[in-house]
């Protein structure tokens, strides 16, 4: 049986990933919400969501070894880093004051600020709903049109060292990196569980990924 | 191209069934709420909230079950609100599949449920409802106040402080609904939408009052608002959310079509 691990590591809400997932999955595949390391390693491909501040989600990756258990499966298997499971793939947040991450793609993670313009106008903050995003070549934007729109919703925002990792852009008064790659890595800031039909087909290229 | 302003319709359900009321009193029927979400997800709306406007405590099960459903089957962000009050409220209806909950009384009788409930599931989930109404002053001064029970009970606050407190607070969003205007389709009340949207950094999702396409398209550009949200131009099939999307873009919003 393939299964695909959406790791829980007790921050907030998995249902909509996972019901998503279960959505799009190939038959025959199953979705399992999971802190078991042992469950995690076996499975085909893994799913790190996060949502809600930073430190208290590194807390509890550290707590629960999830960190180190990344590091492992990424090696082997494709992994899917969404949001703040994008974030804390990074090297630091400055969030909370400052909190180191896993580090498994250079760059930080930065406030947008509460002076935030784009064409004089005064944005809000948390960036919250569908922008668009400026892809880069890759399979996972496969049957998603260019420039296609995401449902965003953070105050935090990546900034990616090596340009060549960078995966898809997005403009919201700085430009923040939407999507984030590196061998068998894909990490999005967006929300493509809730992000309808180029969500779901994000979603759906992910489960038949083969890095 | 930037961010695009949202259109969100709004599920008022009573006992499993979608309603909608004139001015919370009068109550039409709309239909099974996870049809009608699903419709409107198919239909491109950007956002779905539900409004539990039971919210009595032996309805919660079935309320649950409802979004339950509805998270099983809809791909775009889900707010509840109604009867939320405590915690346990929030993580049970996150846990059923919502992305956000609306707090709305509970935050006027204990505004630091605000901070703790944003504190334990992130700022991004909570969503603070302010029900408004203009109230005169001697002055001639424009002054909002909150009311709660549907509009009945005056709190003596001003909405637009209060708006600024619940932002400081943690609050990830504001639902604003004009009281006086609600459900009697004159159109949002776009001075408080505008003075609260310009008060606070947090996104302003106006409600209350939209009749017609033009109200939508003022909401946005008088009212400065972030999201419209209504219920009864889409339950009735008075307009359709493509067609609400394109006669906005038509006026220069930015809108995802």
């Amino acid at each position: 049986m393939h299964t695909v691990a959406v790791i829980d590591y007790g921050m907030g809400n998995l249902h909509s990933a996972a019901k998503a997932l279960e959505h799009v999955a190939p038959d025959g595949m199953k979705v399992l919400v999971t802190s078991d390391a042992d469950v995690i390693r076996k499975a085909d491909r893994v799913v790190l969501p996060g949502v809600g501040a930073i430190r208290d989600c590194m807390a509890e990756i550290r707590r629960l070894g999830v960190d180190d258990l990344v590091r492992e499966v990424v090696k082997t298997k494709p992994l899917l880093g969404i949001c703040v499971g994008m974030q804390v793939l990074l090297d630091h947040s400055e969030e909370n004051g400052g909190v180191d991450c896993i580090g498994l793609l250079p760059g930080n993670v930065r406030y947008f600020g509460r002076e935030l313009y784009e064409n004089d106008q005064h944005l809000k903050v948390p960036h919250m709903g569908w922008s668009q995003v400026t892809q880069s070549d890759h399979p996972l934007w496969n049957g998603i049109k260019d420039e296609s729109r995401f449902y965003f919703v953070h105050s935090y925002y990546a900034q990616c060292e090596e340009r060549e990792l960078v995966a898809g852009t997005c403009q919201y008064g700085v430009q923040l990196d939407a999507a984030l790659t590196k061998d068998n890595l894909f990490a999005v800031q967006f929300h493509p569980e809730k992000s309808a039909k180029a969500g779901l087909q994000l979603l759906s290229n992910f489960l038949r990924w083969n890095p | 191209m930037g961010l695009a302003k949202r259109i969100i319709p709004c599920l008022d359900v009573d006992n499993g069934r979608v309603v909608k009321g004139v001015q919370f009193v009068d109550i039409r029927d709309a239909g099974d709420p996870v049809e009608v979400a699903r419709r409107y997800d198919e239909q491109g709306a950007d956002e779905i909230t539900f409004l539990d406007i039971t919210a009595s405590s032996d309805n919660r099960e079935t309320t649950v079950h409802t979004v339950e459903a509805i998270a099983s089957e809809v791909f775009i962000p889900l707010t509840v609100g109604g009867g939320i009050r405590t915690v346990e409220d929030i993580r049970t209806m996150l846990n059923a599949g919502a992305d956000k909950v609306s707090i709305n009384t509970a935050a006027v009788f204990n505004p630091e449920f605000v901070r703790e409930a944003a504190e334990r599931f992130g700022s991004q989930c909570i969503v603070v409802a302010i029900d408004a109404k203009k109230v005169s002053k001697p002055d001639g001064d424009d002054r909002w106040e909150i009311f709660t029970h549907g509009g009945r009970k005056p709190t003596g606050l001003d909405a637009v402080e209060w708006a600024q407190k619940m932002e400081e607070l943690g609050a990830g969003e504001i639902l604003l609904t004009s009281m006086d205007q609600d459900g009697v389709k004159n159109g949002y009340d776009l001075g408080v939408t505008r003075a609260i949207s310009e008060a606070v950094i947090i996104p302003v999702i106006a409600s209350g009052g939209a009749g017609n396409l033009d109200h939508l398209v003022d909401g946005i550009v008088e009212g400065k608002a972030d999201a419209v949200l209504a219920a009864s131009i889409f339950h009735f099939g008075q307009h359709s959310i493509p067609e609400a999307k394109q006669y906005m873009a038509d006026r220069g919003v930015e809108m995802r079509l």
